[in-house]
């Protein structure tokens, strides 16, 4: 019984003791970063557009993960309210991800084109105004809060960083790109389609005088879970 | 190690472990839980063996059952699918007055149908379809487009100013933002409007604004207000307002005009649960 040594020597107790721990992460974790098969081979996913990427910001900054998860599990009753379960490939340039199976609201992977801009503007003005049983808080100073995006690039350089795909002609375009999105009628909707295809553009808070957080937020929550296209994709060849 | 060190008190073996005068009792585990262990490891070596466990080079070991959650969940919706279609295509084939006068369609029909309203409709109608401000009523004799079983069923198929090429498009012009009325005149045939639901106004403003009203509403509201649910022009001379009934919401209503969304529903759901929510909506309490 050697174990005394060990047991008398803390920095080789300690040692071995990250060496063992670590075993379980090795196996569990790691494998996901080579097997081909962790991310479904789809078409259409492309990293969040600017404005969709603030809107990500605000989601995250104002909790909204703590009740809503974006994770639609394997199973029946899942699909049969959500949609298709939620694949790998969806999440892929998300940073930090928003899985969980902890709901207090709905799950939003994908509330995308679920309801109108009108819908959305109503109800973070006032949830019970459209659901009279909801627990959701307002969050009616989203529409009156300029957008602060003066930081666009850097989050998307940010995000470049860890892996997500922006190409240096997304990250200079980015500020502009959020002002584009936010308005048709102007010369750089038409650019910033060819960078994100299938970004929606529009005023999404109904007010032209100004890029508000609710702009953002709605633009983000009406992309959710829009962008595979699940005509192309092939289930049986992704089982798990 | 040499011989084993008896405690005194207990006479039970030590470990020979000291610390300030205490010593270690050497004890042996519970039999109980060394067997729960073992048996917990047996029962991991079988989940090695039968379920998808461990991963390899370019794959995982997928297990003798070949478990995938996956095509689990495919094959219960198959099974909910199969034990469905009997009503299903009931549903499928009749047309929705048959649909109606059959008890075991009508039943299946109707708890399909509230269970895709409460999942698809309930955010904007309400999860008792009362609505509110701006997302119609439906239990009421008020109908925007029409109340029959078939127009029900448009409306859900193709929404309502929903980009859909069969879209419902009703047309309430902004009069005042639009330059078609002046301030003035709007506020005219907003009291012509609410003296038609017995709301008293100004009596010379009513006489005023019954004029603009004949100029530039009748079409769409017919005379009299009663409306035209080809145009979706609602009723205005009852007393069921859409957006509400305050002068100042009428006026915004002329002012501004009213444009709102209800999404088109084929492509999105399957054709028999359109038709399930149709007699669903229809059985409400307005169904005409």
């Amino acid at each position: 019984m050697k174990h005394a040594i060990i047991e008398k020597n803390p920095l080789l107790l300690t040692v071995l003791t990250l060496i063992v721990v670590s075993i379980g992460g090795i196996v569990e974790i790691s494998p996901l970063f080579y097997l081909e098969s962790t991310i479904e081979k789809v078409e259409g996913m492309r990293p969040y557009s600017p404005l969709e990427l603030a809107g990500r910001k605000i989601y995250i900054r104002e909790g909204c993960y703590t009740c809503h998860s974006q994770m639609i599990r394997p199973l029946r009753d899942e699909v049969e309210r959500y949609g298709p379960y939620s694949l790998a490939a969806e999440s892929m340039y998300d940073h930090p991800f928003q899985w969980g199976s902890k709901r207090t609201g709905p799950d939003l992977a994908r509330v995308g084109g679920r309801y109108s801009d009108d819908w959305h503007v109503a109800h973070m003005n006032n949830p019970r105004a459209l659901v009279p049983e909801s627990i959701m808080p307002g969050y009616p100073f989203l529409a009156e809060t300029a957008l602060n995006f003066t930081h666009m690039d850097d989050d998307l350089r940010a995000n470049r960083a860890v892996g997500v795909p922006y190409s240096d002609e997304m990250i200079e375009a980015a500020l502009q790109d959020v002002r584009a999105q936010t308005d048709p009628d102007s010369d750089g909707a038409e650019a910033l389609l060819a960078r994100y295809p299938k970004a929606q553009v529009r005023d999404f808070d109904g007010d032209p005088n100004i890029v508000s957080e609710l702009d953002a937020m709605i633009a983000y929550l009406q992309m959710l879970g829009t962008l595979v296209d699940f005509e192309l994709y092939k289930p049986e060849e992704n089982l798990r | 190690m040499g011989q084993a060190e008896i405690d005194d008190h207990s006479g039970t073996e030590t470990t020979g472990h000291e610390w300030d005068g205490i010593k270690e009792l050497n004890n042996p585990l519970p039999r109980w839980w060394l067997w729960t262990f073992y048996i917990s490891i047996v029962w991991a070596i079988g989940y090695w063996i039968v379920m998808p466990a461990w991963p390899l080079i370019s794959g995982y070991t997928t297990g003798v059952i070949g478990y995938s959650s996956r095509a689990t969940v495919v094959e219960r919706i198959e099974e909910a699918r199969a034990a469905q279609s009997k009503f299903v295509q009931g549903i499928a084939a009749a047309s929705l007055e048959e649909i109606r006068k059959d008890p075991e369609l009508l039943d299946f029909a109707l708890a399909g149908g509230r269970s895709a309203f409460s999942v698809n409709c309930s955010q904007c109608h309400g999860r008792g379809a009362a609505g509110s401000p701006g997302y119609a009523n439906l239990n009421d004799d008020a109908w925007l487009w029409g109340g029959s079983l078939d127009a029900i069923s448009r409306t859900i198929q193709y929404g309502i100013r929903s980009g859909h090429d069969e879209t419902r498009f009703g047309d309430m012009p902004a009069f005042v933002t639009d330059e078609t009325l002046t301030r003035a005149q709007a506020g005219d045939v907003t009291d012509y409007v609410l003296s038609l639901s017995g709301t008293a106004g100004d009596a010379g403003a009513v006489a005023r604004g019954a004029e603009v009203f004949a100029e530039n509403c009748v079409d769409c509201h017919q005379p009299g207000g009663t409306g035209n649910p080809e145009l979706g022009a609602p009723n205005i001379a009852d007393s069921i307002w859409l957006y509400g009934g305050e002068r100042a919401t009428v006026l915004e209503s002329v002012a501004k005009g009213r444009a709102g969304n209800m999404p088109a529903w084929t492509g999105r759901l399957a054709p028999a649960t359109i038709k399930q929510l149709a007699v669903y909506v229809h059985s409400l309490g307005g169904g005409q």
